[in-house]
């Protein structure tokens, strides 16, 4: 999966759970600050994407994960397909 | 030996609830607590909860409640021949709230007796009453979900006491030619123990939040699918969804998994709460009372909590 497919699939998961527009989504948005993802939310982006990209994102590492960009890179870093 | 002979099926027969007549909302947590009206709504979806008196018992609460489902189901109290109340806040350990319900509702000497399941113990107790019918160890049988948790929660902690609510709710059980009440998904983590728990006599509830959530959120969908599976009925046909109100951004996580796209979902968790045990047979005989939910119609029950346990099905609305 190329980072661009991964950062699709995310702004997919981002639309269904919180209802966020695919365009508002790029690599230096901050979750909580810029796309208004408050920590409930987070949890289920969280597990939506452990399911579609195949990855495993521990709770400890939830709160490293800032950006939509470090999402992205923990996803390539660590899921199967990468 | 010979062996009992039960029921071909089981249905609800009749539903009954009851709420405690003190309302508590958001600001008036606000007083005296550090939280807020937007916040709760927000990340828990209650507006309003009910708190029973001082006075006020886990089997006063039963009590109303299953006289108004006996009426609801046309049952004399004489019919009942099992009492099994789902519960985790008594009181006292001993004895247990079934008996004493059923003398006080005038229901002559039942077998009776307490189910803790936590959150979950009504849809277990669906299951117990089917079982019992179908095999003929009871013929009628008055399932109750009853909680008092305002006097478990400890009213300093914001991260508990803006969840929860009092309440009990009802369901008389009893035998039909047809199944009532569906194939039961459920299970257990007891690995996850520690995440709900109300540790001893003097101790208040103590919870992981977002532990709880995550782990409601990632498994609750599959069980969901998996009782509409067991019972042969399509998601986007099941008219009801009653899903335990834990929090309603749980509730609706579990009906996008589930896609149960043409159901009336239960919101009861606005205006009651989360009332454990209580939560689903309250939630349900409220959209009867409302005339949202109909006779005959196909309602999906889930419900989990501390254990971790789970269990839910599809049963028939009476
Ligand atoms: C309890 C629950 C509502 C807490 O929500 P949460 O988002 O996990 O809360 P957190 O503790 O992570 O706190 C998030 C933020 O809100 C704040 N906060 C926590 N509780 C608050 C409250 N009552 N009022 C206002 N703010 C609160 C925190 O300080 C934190 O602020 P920060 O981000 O500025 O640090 C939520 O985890 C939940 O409902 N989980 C499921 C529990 C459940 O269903 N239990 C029943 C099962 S039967």
């Amino acid at each position: 999966m190329t980072t661009d497919e991964i950062q699709t699939g995310l702004a997919e998961i981002l639309e269904e759970v919180a209802g966020i527009l695919p365009a508002d989504v790029s690599p230096e948005k901050s979750f909580t600050d810029d796309l208004d993802v408050d920590s409930l939310s987070m949890v289920e982006v969280v597990v939506a994407a452990e399911e579609k990209f195949d990855v495993k994102i521990p709770d400890d590492e939830v709160k490293n994960l800032r950006t939509v960009g470090d999402a992205v890179a923990y996803i390539e870093k660590h899921g199967a397909a990468a | 030996m010979n062996s009992a002979t039960g029921s071909p099926g089981a249905r609800i027969l009749g539903l009954g609830h009851y709420r405690p007549s003190k309302v508590l909302t958001n600001d008036d947590i606000a007083a005296f607590v550090d939280t807020n009206d937007a916040w709760i709504r927000d990340r828990v979806g209650v507006v309003t909860r009910h708190i029973a008196a001082d006075d006020e018992s886990v089997v006063d609460m039963a009590v109303a409640a299953a006289g108004k489902a006996l009426a609801a189901a046309g049952a004399e109290a004489d019919s009942i021949d099992l009492v099994v109340t789902a519960t985790c806040t008594l009181e006292a350990s001993l004895p247990g709230a079934s008996a004493t319900i059923a003398t006080r509702l005038g229901i002559p000497g039942p077998g009776a007796f307490d189910l803790n399941a936590a959150c979950a113990g009504f849809c277990y107790g669906l299951t117990v009453a089917d079982d019992a019918i179908r095999c003929g160890s009871a013929q009628r049988v008055l399932l109750i979900g009853a909680e008092k948790l305002s006097a478990w929660v400890d009213w300093t902690d914001r991260s508990t006491c803006i969840i929860f609510g009092d309440a009990a709710g009802a369901a008389v059980i009893g035998g039909s030619e047809t199944t009532g009440i569906g194939p039961v998904v459920w299970g257990s983590d007891g690995t996850r123990a520690g995440a709900i728990t109300i540790p001893g006599r003097d101790a208040a509830m103590h919870m992981e939040g977002q532990a709880v959530f995550r782990w409601a959120t990632t498994t609750m969908g599959k069980v969901a699918l998996e009782a509409c599976r067991r019972a042969g009925v399509a998601p986007e046909d099941i008219a009801i969804v009653v899903p335990h109100q834990a929090n309603l951004r749980i509730v609706d996580a579990i009906v996008r998994q589930l896609g149960a796209t043409n159901a009336v979902v239960a919101r009861d968790i606005v205006d009651s709460g989360n009332t454990s045990a209580a939560s689903i047979p309250l939630a349900l005989s409220r959209l009867v009372e409302r005339g949202e939910a109909r006779t005959g119609d196909d309602v999906l029950v889930l419900a989990f909590g501390a254990g971790l346990t789970f269990a839910g099905q599809v049963i028939t609305c009476p």
